[in-house]
């Protein structure tokens, strides 16, 4: 089974839900309409061979509509097919059902990605948050948090200040001439405000 | 046996002779005890990234951080006299942190190891403490990302250091009760 067998049976199997596969640089993409559905396309992938669940990540198309992207990688095991499942969820509903109970390894994907961005999975045996503490008042991963972080404070369990940037970020160019233009300098970004 | 010396060293070395001083040592309680002290600080290893790697190595045979006499790594923090904090600080461990340092049974000491636990370091971030400082009172930073064994050990030579010269003695219960107040 190949990677466009395999996205051509999901496609069988469900229709109108899915979108044509489309390739970018050997892997084989599927979007999905209705985040509504997807346990259930996982479920059916799962029984056509990917035991494996690489990786559940989320996007934020900030200013779009609609704002999430969340993005599933499948592998089989034996033979090492791979494939992307993506689907979109709008700021409104922030939700879509979890897929713990087709792959347990979600559930830490999915509570980071509940922590991080503020998508939250429904029929989810855990939702917490998995890196930040529980009373944390923001989403880190938003294209709206501030690099710098936000003042928070919660007696007894955790604090935050805001960073100072001192003219920053600092951020490395990899590959580009010696080390010392390499190095960690202030490199503002045009998108910033 | 002093000629010697002076031949070699091209000084003589006063101190301690058990030819003229026999099994007799002089010296005052302060002195005896701080020396006691400075010797034998039991770091607290708070290794919470890669300098923890680098203490590591400090705590190896090849560093050896015994000849000072703080190979005693205790991962209690009542046993501990010094804190070396190795590695980034994240606000969610800061807390912890601080509850481990308030553990520790006075005089106590902290070491801030490498850029991150000293300022923050490369994580100008959201979820790391801009140095521990504001939290602890730290005595001796060290620079490098990570430090080297030697600059640890060089850290623990200058917390020996302060040690040495901090009064005992003075202004506690067991001054009083000796009556050694003011001498």
């Amino acid at each position: 089974m190949t990677a466009l067998e395999a996205a051509n049976s999901i496609k069988a199997k469900f229709g109108d839900l899915i979108s044509e596969p489309t390739e970018f640089r050997g892997e084989i993409s599927l979007g999905i309409s209705d985040a509504n559905q997807i346990a259930a396309i996982c479920g059916f992938a799962k029984s056509i061979g990917f035991n494996y669940l690489v990786d559940v990540s989320s996007l934020d198309n900030y200013g779009e509509d609609p704002r999430w992207t969340v993005v599933y990688h499948l592998r089989t095991m034996l033979a090492g097919v791979e494939i992307c499942l993506k689907t979109s969820v709008s700021e409104e509903k922030s939700e879509l059902p979890s897929v713990v109970g087709v792959w347990r390894t979600a559930n830490w994907h999915e509570r980071e990605i509940y922590d991080m961005m503020g998508i939250r999975f429904c029929g989810h045996p855990d939702l917490r948050r998995i890196l930040m503490w529980e009373g944390y008042p923001y989403y880190p991963l938003r294209k709206d948090f501030p690099l710098a972080g936000k003042p928070s404070d919660l007696p007894g369990v955790a604090f935050t200040r805001v960073t100072p940037m001192e003219g920053g970020p600092f951020v490395t160019v990899a590959g580009v001439g010696d080390s010392s233009a390499r190095e960690p300098r202030v490199r503002v970004p045009e998108t910033n405000e | 046996m002093l000629d010697t010396m002076k031949a070699q060293t091209g000084k003589t070395e006063f101190g301690y002779n058990s030819k003229i001083e026999g099994d007799i040592v002089l010296t005052t309680v302060d002195a005896a005890l701080a020396w006691f002290r400075k010797n034998s600080v039991w770091p607290m290893p708070m290794g919470l990234a890669c300098c923890a790697i680098e203490l590591m190595a400090a705590g190896a045979s090849r560093f050896d951080i015994s000849r000072f006499g703080s190979e005693v790594m205790r991962f209690s923090p009542r046993q501990a006299d010094c804190m070396i904090v190795a590695g980034t600080v994240t606000y969610k461990m800061a807390s912890v942190l601080k509850r481990v340092w308030d553990q520790m049974a006075e005089p106590k000491w902290c070491i801030a190891m490498g850029a991150c636990a000293s300022t923050g370091g490369m994580y100008r971030s959201y979820a790391v403490l801009q140095g521990v400082d504001n939290i602890v009172p730290v005595d001796v930073y060290i620079s490098g990302c990570p430090p080297r064994p030697e600059a640890v050990l060089d850290a623990l030579m200058k917390i020996q250091e302060k040690i040495g010269k901090q009064p005992i003695l003075q202004d506690t219960v067991i001054a009083k009760a000796l009556h050694l107040q003011g001498t």
